[in-house]
């Protein structure tokens, strides 16, 4: 018998039972939709954050507290306002090229709106360290910073928020007790998955951060690189600096790629992990199939007896079954991928983080799909096939 | 379709048993050693009650089982030394089957159930359903097939049934009670158009009955009793 032949059969008695055939192939559907969708949040997931990370400028440097292993939870920080200086001095190739900042979170008053922003304490350089630029007024300023002068400098939502329609320039915000006037606005960055969101920031100098928050430490370094080429001397040089004062658990220098390859792993095993979960219900979609071909074959062994009488080999009754279980599964895993497709177009339109389908989460569901109808369309096809001709034409 | 000489018979059976074990000291002895031979074109039947063995028989004959001891040849050759997929070919290329119970597949119009067989040879599909249209009109059914067997009476579906076991043009027909689902005018129609077949295209054909009118219309009859041949007339 013909592969097409095979084929033709298959359809044809999946025809004659539209409904059962609906059914079991909505488990395998069900299935395939769950992979493709929950791949898709994922990866989107997972582009939307390294994305993130890659927005807060390349060739950067993080100086963060503890030795680097992520899993240990936050670190309590040893950095002192002047580790950034001896740090800035280390760096090959002239200073202005290493910032630090305290943050916090408070509650900003201005003429009767609050807003509760993030609060950056920042040293001289920060803003083009992190490439940030005013949009209005202008920066905090190095005699601003070195006197902890009472000034500071809005993100875009911030300024919207305490000054709707108003120009704050001049005008006063107060943190705590202690009022600062305002002297910039900084561009609007837009809204980011990862992180404070930095339009919601107020910047003020360091060391009134410092008193505000009670603290004489400085949370986290940023070191701007001259070119990827020079990163790594700039990291060494930077490790040297800090290894005068700090242990060497107390610190550790970290690149964007590094921080966006650690991220993306986790965000990547975690993509694998819904996959998997999602996977079950393909397999739970598999045995369905399966049991369903038993029934098919035990209903239809007068069939299968009355085949063989015509002449079918056993191979051909194998074939025909295995043909009717992979159209199953193939079946739904080709609605079932439109439909995972569909409801991920839906929650990217939705959701705030984008659903992003990619080739290979297409291809594994459809893979998987055919793979699935053959290894549970196996063992009912065999035992139609092996069925003995005289018992099966005699079978009620 | 024949391989061997057309001098040799189309098929022996030498000492033909067979044994069922069914379990531990419990064996039924359906065949105990049957001897004939059925010529290229000869009108055969097979008598006897349930229990002579006559059902063992047909499925030998019909190359759908192999027996315990002694031949059944096909052409000169042996069935025990052919495997499952020659003997499939055998059963494809040279045995058209009619059973009693007409074994048709209830979803499959007429058309289809009578393509059935040659699906399991090669051909197009085009060729296939001209081939099974022509044997509908041979059996008398050409307004009927597009009908399901559901829609059909038991006389037609047993037309539809010989249609089937023809359209291969097999070398024997190999019929099990064909009339014994019928009424006896529908059965003596049948009847009249297996052996119309027969003779017209040189099938051989063999009925396997227990009904004496059905039996007497062959030329020759093998009567089997508790699996032995009894009684062999001509």
């Amino acid at each position: 018998m013909s592969l097409r032949e095979s084929l033709r059969v298959a359809m044809q008695a999946l025809r004659a039972n539209r409904l059962r055939s609906a059914l079991t192939t909505l488990g395998v559907l069900i299935g395939v939709m769950s992979v493709v969708l929950l791949v898709a949040i994922g990866q989107g997931a997972r582009s939307e954050i390294t994305g993130a990370i890659e927005g807060l400028g390349s060739n950067l440097l993080f100086v963060l507290p503890g030795d680097g292993d992520f899993g240990g939870g936050p670190q309590r920080s040893s950095f002192q306002l002047d580790d950034v200086e001896r740090l800035d001095r280390a760096l090959p190739g002239g200073e202005g090229r290493a910032a630090g900042y305290v943050i916090g979170g408070e509650a900003v008053q201005a003429e009767g709106n609050r807003f509760n922003a993030t609060v950056f304490g920042i040293t001289e350089n920060y803003l083009g360290v992190v490439d940030r630029t005013v949009a209005r007024g202008q920066s905090l300023s190095a005699s601003d910073i070195a006197t902890g002068r009472r000034v500071a400098v809005l993100g875009a939502t911030s300024a919207e928020t305490l000054f709707p329609g108003q120009d704050p320039i001049g005008r006063t915000v107060s943190l705590g007790a202690i009022r600062y006037r305002v002297v910039g606005v900084l561009d609007r960055v837009g809204t980011t998955a990862f992180g404070p969101d930095v339009d919601r920031q107020v910047l003020i100098p360091v060391s009134a951060a410092q008193r505000l928050f009670g603290s004489t430490r400085i949370d986290a370094i940023f070191v701007r690189a001259e070119s990827t080429v020079g990163i790594e001397a700039d990291r060494e040089a930077a490790r040297a600096a800090l290894a005068e004062r700090l242990d060497e658990e107390e610190f550790s220098v970290v690149s964007q790629d590094e921080i966006i390859g650690v991220v993306g792993d986790i965000l990547q095993i975690l993509t694998w992990v819904l996959a998997a979960i999602a996977g079950i219900s393909l397999l739970v979609g598999g045995v369905g199939v399966s049991n369903i071909m038993l029934v098919s074959v035990s209903e239809r062994t007068r069939e299968i007896g009355l085949r063989k009488a015509m002449g079918a080999r056993t191979r051909d009754i194998t074939r025909q079954f295995l043909f009717e279980a992979v159209a199953l599964t193939g079946l739904g895993g080709v609605v079932g991928l439109g439909l995972g497709i569909a409801a991920a177009e839906v929650v990217a339109a939705v959701a705030p983080v984008p659903a992003e389908v990619t080739w290979w989460s297409i291809a594994l569901a459809l893979g998987v799909s055919v793979l699935v109808g053959l290894v549970f369309g196996v063992l009912p096809a065999r035992r139609a096939g092996q069925l003995d001709p005289v018992a099966a034409l005699r079978h009620e | 379709m024949s391989g061997g000489q057309e001098t040799a018979p189309l098929l022996t059976a030498e000492e033909v048993t067979r044994v069922y074990v069914l379990g531990r000291d419990n064996e039924v002895h359906a065949l105990r050693g049957v001897s004939f031979a059925v010529d290229h074109g000869e009108h055969v039947a097979i008598v006897g009650s349930s229990g002579s063995g006559k059902s063992t028989l047909l499925n030998l004959l019909g190359a759908l089982d192999r027996p315990t001891s002694g031949h059944v040849r096909y052409h000169g050759r042996d069935v025990r030394d052919m495997d499952d997929t020659e003997l499939a070919q055998l059963r494809n290329a040279d045995i058209g089957f009619v059973f009693q119970s007409f074994q048709l597949l209830p979803r499959l119009t007429a058309l289809d159930n009578v393509v059935l067989p040659l699906v399991y040879r090669p051909g197009s599909p085009r060729e296939r359903r001209e081939r099974a249209r022509l044997a509908l009109e041979r059996v008398g059914l050409a307004d009927r097939v597009t009908h399901r067997p559901g829609e059909l009476s038991g006389g037609q579906q047993q037309r539809v049934a010989i249609a089937r076991a023809l359209v291969t043009e097999p070398a024997l027909l190999l019929a099990d009670e064909p009339t014994g689902n019928l009424d006896s005018r529908t059965g003596e129609e049948i009847m009249i158009l297996l052996e119309e077949l027969h003779r017209d295209r040189g099938t051989a054909l063999v009925v396997i009955t227990h009904e004496a009118e059905v039996a007497a219309r062959a030329a020759r009859r093998i009567e089997l009793r508790d699996g032995l041949i009894v009684a062999e007339a001509a």
